[in-house]
């Protein structure tokens, strides 16, 4: 961030996740696998509903895909127990839920983050069985998902935490491609900006 | 250097034109302009220059002994010097700590020599500011440097029954424990203020109830054992309403809030530079006018600059990696003219107050923050209103070139500061 505001240099620079602020390649990702697979991968996001579940505090993913995809027009809600929720997170373009079965049901796309085992040491929630219960996307919280409905996750995973085994490997998760459209989607971002020409460059592409 | 100054025309407290003359230390003089027999002086043209008391700031870090690549004691009187100060309180956060006799009067001394302002060393409240056991606070009142004020500032006496202990045992001799409130398990990694901003940057929160909390916490047991209390660099409105309700109860408690929280706000942490990295950290908008608004009631009572200078290997990294904390002493009253003199917060009386007299008073210094009146100490600024001027840091004494204000205009200069009749600053320049 620092160095692309600082003036020093005149190329673009490409945020590749940065701390627990923004990871914006892998928005663009997620956005393109949920293009693919929504809408017979006809239609924009406009008007889809996305569930982004777990870890949003710390998550530089969660931040990133609430922005793109809200400007892309889906409609996305939290869904996380309170205390993984930023103070702030009000002014966020987004709902907030704390009760998973009640989000499920209503959602395009579910979208699970990793929950590391140290917020459970520092209190964020009483144990990873607890999280797990509330929170987890297990085989019969999964029936509740609307029939056409895809479940993310940008990886890496925690098997038995956030995500049962089963729904990981399971046709309606797409995460295995929402690796191999990382690479697609990288590329195409290096090729616009480092190997494209930009506005204002003097060079016409 | 010349003994006596004639300062021509100035308008003590912005209330008209005056001739005051200083010799042998003190204001031996003060009359209608022209009409001093004051040959022997060095005239100053001081047309349109408010004079006010020499500013005593109660927070200030001069990082000796310890780290002296950041500050020195001379650097940061320097620092003072350019700022208008006649005195500053050097924080006890040196390395070793100020929690022993032998390092406050040495802090003392280091001032002496360097002379350009009166330095009252503070006394750490905790051996170490470990927050566990009492330094000797006797000790350090007894000795040469006289110390009434003690503070841990930069970590805060945490433990209630320390606490309580702290603030009766400073009762045997005036003293005044300065608090640096920040509940340590709510501020964990805490990089900024908590709210709209942390949660889009994801920066770790620093929210305004751990300072709350410990500031309402300590008014009551400043009540219970009938002691005194100060509260360091007060950041929010919900602060400044616990303050105001504990004077209307009749607690003793005085509060200090800093420039930059005065003039500044989150949103600039936005683009990760650390120079806006502070402890207690930039809030909203709406701290700013609570602030600004408390400061011209009375409920906090002066501005303290918390200068805290830092080295560039220090402040020029990652956010996260880098130090808290901001200089202020060259721009606190510019800072102060902009935010409170030019808003009509305040009037020149009201900044003399509040930077002079009420500082001097809560530290118990007894020949600084005086009224400019005849027979008082030679203590005096000259400040020209209608300058205006980019900050830049790279006139500032000292190495630490960490002002959260650098580039922007600020109202003001302060043209010349005499301490004890003695020029430390004329036209804007050091004398030594």
């Amino acid at each position: 961030m620092r160095l692309a505001s600082a003036g020093w240099i005149d190329g673009a620079v490409i945020n590749a996740g940065d701390g627990t602020h923004e990871h914006p390649t892998q928005a663009l990702l997620d956005a393109y696998t949920m293009r693919r697979h929504l809408r017979g991968g006809q239609g924009d996001l406009s008007g889809l509903r996305v569930a982004i579940v777990g870890d949003i505090l710390h998550s530089r993913v969660a931040r990133s895909n609430a922005w793109l995809l809200h400007t892309l027009g889906a409609e996305v809600t939290l869904v996380a127990p309170p205390t993984l929720i930023p103070v702030g997170a009000e002014a966020w373009p987004v709902k907030v839920n704390y009760d998973l079965d009640d989000v499920l049901p209503h959602v395009d796309a579910v979208m699970m983050l990793r929950v590391q085992a140290e917020r459970m040491k520092a209190d964020f929630f009483p144990s990873t069985r607890e999280y797990s219960r509330r929170y987890g996307l297990d085989a019969a919280r999964a029936r509740l998902l609307p029939e056409k409905s895809i479940i993310l996750h940008p990886g890496p995973m925690v098997r038995g935490m956030e995500i049962g085994d089963d729904i990981a490997d399971s046709d309606r998760a797409v995460i295995l491609e929402q690796v191999s459209n990382g690479v697609s989607v990288r590329m195409a971002v290096l090729y616009l900006l480092v190997g494209g020409a930009r506005e204002g460059s003097g060079v016409v592409a | 250097m010349s003994s006596s100054y004639l300062l021509a025309g100035v308008s003590p407290l912005g209330l008209g034109p005056a001739d005051i003359l200083l010799r042998d230390g003190v204001i031996a003089a003060i009359g209608t302009p022209g009409d001093l027999d004051a040959a022997d002086a060095e005239r100053i043209d001081g047309a349109g220059l408010v004079a006010l008391p020499g500013l005593v700031d109660l927070h200030t870090h001069l990082r000796e002994p310890g780290r002296e690549d950041a500050e020195t004691v001379a650097s940061g009187t320097a620092a003072a010097a350019t700022g208008g100060f006649t005195a500053v309180h050097a924080m006890a956060n040196t390395d070793p700590v100020a929690d022993t006799a032998g390092v406050v009067e040495q802090v003392y001394r280091l001032g002496e020599a360097a002379g350009y302002c009166q330095v009252r060393p503070v006394g750490a409240v905790t051996r170490g500011l470990a927050g566990e056991h009492l330094a000797e606070l006797g000790a350090m009142a007894d000795s040469s440097a006289a110390v009434r004020v003690f503070s841990d500032d930069g970590h805060c006496v945490a433990d209630s029954l320390l606490m309580r202990r702290a603030l009766e045992y400073v009762k045997a001799f005036d003293g005044v424990i300065a608090q640096h409130a920040q509940d340590p398990q709510l501020t964990v990694a805490a990089q900024m203020n908590e709210g709209v901003v942390s949660a889009r940057l994801g920066l770790q929160g620093w929210p305004a109830v751990a300072e709350e909390a410990i500031i309402a916490r300590d008014v009551l047991l400043t009540e219970h054992v009938g002691s005194r209390l100060h509260v360091c660099h007060v950041s929010t409105a919900g602060s400044v309403d616990i303050i105001r309700r504990a004077k209307s109860r009749g607690i003793d408690v005085t509060a200090e809030v800093t420039p930059h929280h005065l003039l500044l706000t989150d949103e600039l942490v936005a683009g990760y530079d650390p120079v806006f990295k502070v402890n207690p950290p930039l809030r909203t908008e709406a701290d700013v006018m609570a602030l600004r608004e408390g400061l011209a009631d009375g409920t906090i009572d002066i501005v303290a600059t918390d200068h805290a200078p830092h080295t560039g290997e220090d402040k020029d990294c990652e956010w996260a990696a880098a130090a808290f904390g901001m200089i202020g002493l060259p721009t606190a009253l510019s800072v102060v003219t902009a935010s409170m003199v030019e808003t009509g917060l305040l009037d020149w009386a009201g900044v003399a107050e509040r930077m002079s007299a009420s500082p001097a008073t809560i530290g118990r210094v007894t020949d600084q923050g005086r009224p400019v009146a005849e027979g008082e100490p030679g203590n005096i600024v000259l400040f020209d209103p209608a300058a205006r001027s980019q900050v830049n840091p790279a006139h500032f004494p000292g190495v630490a070139r960490n002002s959260p204000f650098r580039g922007m205009e600020l109202p003001g200069r302060v043209v010349a500061t005499f301490f004890r009749g003695t020029a430390t600053l004329l036209d804007g320049e050091l004398q030594w």
